[in-house]
Parts: structure tokens; C-alpha cells; sequence
């Protein structure tokens, strides 16, 4: 469904990505993993179409993602930011029905604020949440306002960028749960980034380990950890010792 | 590096930022007659960049008027053309303090916002989230701001020009010993439908100056809580030079000959 061949990005004199390869097939959650700052969020933003890569190509279900009507592109897919990025401006239900108020899947507002609603109830939040401003949330709550965001028109194609950071233990586990639900539910194409193991454990069908601009490994995540690869056998046991550098 | 490299480097530099401000007023327009058109959004910015600015161009205007009266007739004392205070009051507040005070303010409070608040959006990813969510940020953002402006700072300006007038007045009849009536004859008298048109239509393009500058510096952010000071510094400071760059050109126009 998403394909990815030789894309490169390079910031000035930083070469992020350096020739990426990846595929994920439909219905597939694929987990990126990677230290900090190797270029995971620009990798799903590259197939957003928010940085234009250098060179290499993106296909989504075979057509060129930089090409056609972005609009009915974009329709197709939701996206969970690592810090929520949710409108301050606006209250939760308008942030959650963001998409259905506006645009090709525009809805009457009383339908709108139906639909967020129950989305908000399908991430475990009350609906009194629904008149609140983002800022009154918690980290935790905020995360889930963006996760009911991301699946309030059902898309194809869902995106989590670090979808545990910032988070305690438990609200991580809960956060991951309810990732892997939706995912299941909704039968959506997954690609998540994160460096929290616990994370890729739970949501993963297949990862993929980013490092130095290529991915060094790919493959289910029950071989993960008798991979053999040495960047990702250093990068899950987490040790200082390995051909990571520890010091970037 | 040599004084004659740094002044070319710098030279360089500021036409690549006034070609960038260039193509951003570009695409601004270009959104500006496209659809789809957010009409909440652009109510919100009447309201937030007109309403809300009045008190602050009032207070600005009737003290500013005040001030004139007095200094015109303390000048005027010197050849005795004291007399002259409603006349000069009217043309110096219609003409330029009125419109180019007005333009100043709504730099300090309405371009500050927008460039803090689009900035802060950017840092949080707030303006990707919106690009995901197929919205574009330019339409969204930027089109309501500056259409707002456009047509509201004409207004405050109008209402800037009647409050500064009536700071002259009452202070040249309360302090002074103006005649109350014949001063508001005299400005009447005075005022031409130039001196109207000229100062909103100063108004005009100061306030999407100020709108521009604001989104222009808030869109093209730095990183962090330095990015957000750093744009918000700068889309000031351009706004406030544009204004009084623009404010001498538009004079030119409108009053050389």
C-alpha cells in the first residue's frame, strides 16, 4: 500500500535520509524504530507531502504521493503528532471533528459533534471532555484527543509519531492498548515512530530499524529479537556498547 | 571577510527577504479569490483586530490630539497664529498622525499576536496538523487575518482621526479658550474629501501590512521558544518600518504636485 524507493532528505550539509526502502502492505502496522533524531518523523512526514524529499519515490497504493488532488490524498489518512498539536483556539469537540466540519467530508455541526463525541468515547474519554480547551487536558488526555482526531473520518492510513512520549508508564500501556484496538477495528494501514520498545511490542505487526539514513533491518516483530542485526540488537537491549553511537 | 563582502552579503540577504515577503503577499492574494473561504475565521479577526483594538487607538488618537492643540498654540504664539489650532489639528491627525499612529498600534498589538500566535502553531506542529487535516494553512491562517485588516484598520483609522480631532477640541476649548462651535466650523471648513480618502486609504495598507508581516514572520518561525520571540520581534519591527516607509510614499502620492 505504501512504498517507499531510495528517498533521500538532506537539511544543508545533514543527509537524514540517505536511500530509504520500505513497505508496508495494507492492513500492516509498521513500527519504525531509531534513536533520536535519525529522521523518523521526516520519513512519515516525506509520505505526508509536509517535507518534499530530494529524491527517491512514495507510492501509495502504487500512485505517486507528491501528484494527484491532495485534498481526496490527505482524506485517506489521520495523523497522531507527538505533542498532540491540537488547535488552542478550539474546543475538543471541534479539534476531534476538525476534518467533518470542513471540506469533502463536511458535516451538519450537530452530526459533527455526534460523531467526535463518540470517538472521544472511544478513547476513554468522558463526553464533558468535549466542551474543554485543550490546554485545561492533560499530557495523557491530550494524546487521546489527538488519537480520536486522527480516527474521527475513519481513514485508510494512520500515522503515530511517538505516540508514548511524555507519558508515564501506565498511560503509555494504555495509549498503546488502545492504538492496537483501533487498528485492529478499523482494519487501517499503520506506520508508528517511536524509540519506546514497550510501544513496538504492542502495536507492531513488522518493524522496520531506521539508523544513519537507511533501514538497517525490517521484519516481524516476533524476530525481532533473535534478529541478529547488530544495530537492532543493541538499539532493544539498549546498551551503550554496539555500532550505534552512543554519543550523537 | 571585507567591509565591501559584508555589505554585499547584507545587501543579498535583504532583497531575498523583500522577494520571500513578495511571493508570500502573492500567494496570499492568490488564496484571497479561491476557494473554500472560512468565514468564522475572518469574523473572529474583525473582531479581534477591530473591535478589540479600540480602545488602545483611542487612547493613542485623543491624547496625541490633545498634545497637537497645545503645541500649535504654544508655536503659533510665536507669530501670532494661535487661530490656526483647528485647522492645523484636523489636517495633522487626518493626514498623517491619525492613520500612521493607528498603523503603529495595530503593529505593536495586532501584528505581535498573529506572528506569536501562527509561531507558537508552528512549533507545535499545529500548522502541519492542519496541512494533515486538508486544511491550508495559508487559507486558514493568513487569508482571514490580512482580509480583516484590510478592512477594518480603514475604520479604526476613521474612528482614530475623530477621536484625535476631538482631543484638539477639547483641549482648545477647555484650556485654551477656544470657541466651541467655531472650532468645529473651522476644522469642518478646513478638511478636504483628499485628506478622508488619503488617511483610509493609508489605513488600508498599513493594516495589511501589519497582517501580512505578522503571518509572513509567524509561518517562517525558528525552532522553540527563541523561534516565537525571534518572529515576533521581527514581524514588528518590519511592520512598523514598512508602515512609515509606505506612510512617506503614499504622502507623495497623494499630496506632492
Amino acid at each position: 500500500m505504501i512504498r517507499l524507493t531510495d528517498v533521500k532528505k538532506s537539511f544543508s550539509s545533514n543527509h537524514v535520509l540517505r536511500g530509504i526502502n520500505l513497505h508496508v502492505p495494507k492492513g500492516e502496522s509498521m513500527v519504525v524504530i531509531g534513536g533520536s533524531g535519525t529522521g523518523k518523523s521526516i520519513l512519515i512526514k516525506s509520505v505526508l507531502g509536509l517535507v518534499t524529499p530530494d529524491a527517491g519515490e512514495i507510492l501509495v497504493d502504487g500512485k505517486d504521493a507528491t501528484k494527484g488532488d491532495r485534498d481526496a490524498f490527505l482524506a485517506r489518512f489521520g495523523m497522531l503528532f507527538q505533542g498532540g498539536a491540537l488547535f488552542d483556539s478550539l474546543p475538543v469537540w471541534q479539534n476531534v471533528a476538525f476534518r467533518l466540519m470542513r471540506g469533502s467530508l463536511k458535516r451538519p455541526k450537530d452530526e459533527a459533534r455526534e460523531i467526535a463525541i463518540e470517538k472521544l468515547r472511544r478513547v476513554g474519554l468522558k463526553p464533558d471532555v468535549a466542551d474543554r480547551y485543550p490546554a485545561e487536558l492533560s499530557g495523557g488526555m491530550q494524546k487521546r484527543v489527538g488519537l480520536a482526531r486522527a480516527i474521527a473520518a475513519e481513514p485508510e492510513i494512520i500515522f503515530f509519531d511517538e505516540p508514548t512520549t511524555g507519558l508515564d508508564p501506565i498511560m503509555s500501556g494504555v495509549i498503546n492498548d488502545l492504538i492496537r484496538e483501533i487498528v485492529v477495528e478499523m482494519g487501517a494501514t499503520t506506520m508508528t515512530i517511536t524509540h519506546d520498545m514497550s510501544s513496538v511490542r504492542t502495536i507492531a505487526d513488522k518493524v522496520a530499524m531506521l539508523h544513519d539514513g537507511v533501514i538497517q533491518w525490517t521484519g516481524p516483530v516476533a524476530e525481532m529479537d533473535a534478529s541478529g542485526d547488530p544495530y537492532l540488537t543493541q538499539f532493544v537491549s539498549g546498551s551503550a556498547k554496539g555500532p550505534i553511537e552512543a554519543v550523537r | 571577510m571585507s567591509i565591501l563582502a559584508a555589505i554585499g552579503a547584507a545587501t543579498l540577504a535583504f532583497l531575498a527577504s523583500i522577494g520571500r515577503i513578495a511571493i508570500f503577499a502573492g500567494q496570499t492574494v492568490s488564496h484571497l479569490i479561491r476557494p473554500p473561504f472560512y468565514f468564522k475565521e475572518f469574523g473572529q479577526q474583525l473582531l479581534q483586530i477591530g473591535y478589540f483594538s479600540l480602545p488602545v487607538v483611542g487612547l493613542t488618537t485623543i491624547f496625541t490630539g490633545g498634545a497637537l492643540a497645545l503645541q500649535i498654540y504654544a508655536g503659533g504664539a510665536r507669530f501670532n497664529a494661535e487661530a490656526v489650532v483647528p485647522q492645523i489639528v484636523a489636517i495633522g491627525i487626518v493626514r498623517e498622525l491619525g492613520p500612521v499612529l493607528v498603523g503603529l498600534m495595530i503593529a505593536a498589538r495586532v501584528t505581535s499576536s498573529i506572528a506569536a500566535e501562527i509561531a507558537t502553531m508552528k512549533v507545535t506542529e499545529q500548522i502541519d496538523a492542519l496541512v494533515t487535516l486538508s486544511t491550508h494553512p495559508m487559507k486558514y491562517l493568513t487569508v482571514p487575518r490580512v482580509l480583516a485588516a484590510l478592512l477594518v484598520v480603514p475604520l479604526l483609522t476613521g474612528i482614530g482621526d475623530i477621536i484625535g480631532i476631538f482631543g484638539g477640541f477639547l483641549v482648545a476649548t477647555k484650556t485654551l479658550g477656544f470657541n466651541e462651535a467655531a472650532y468645529l466650523q473651522n476644522t469642518a471648513d478646513f478638511l478636504q474629501s483628499t485628506d478622508i480618502l488619503s488617511s483610509l486609504a493609508k489605513g488600508a495598507v498599513f493594516g495589511t501590512i501589519a497582517a501580512l508581516m505578522g503571518c509572513y514572520y509567524g509561518m517562517n518561525s525558528g525552532r522553540g521558544a527563541q523561534g516565537v520571540g525571534g518572529a515576533t520581534k521581527a514581524s514588528v519591527q518590519a511592520a512598523a518600518i514598512l508602515i512609515l516607509a509606505a506612510n512617506f510614499i503614499l504622502t507623495g502620492v497623494f499630496f506632492s504636485a
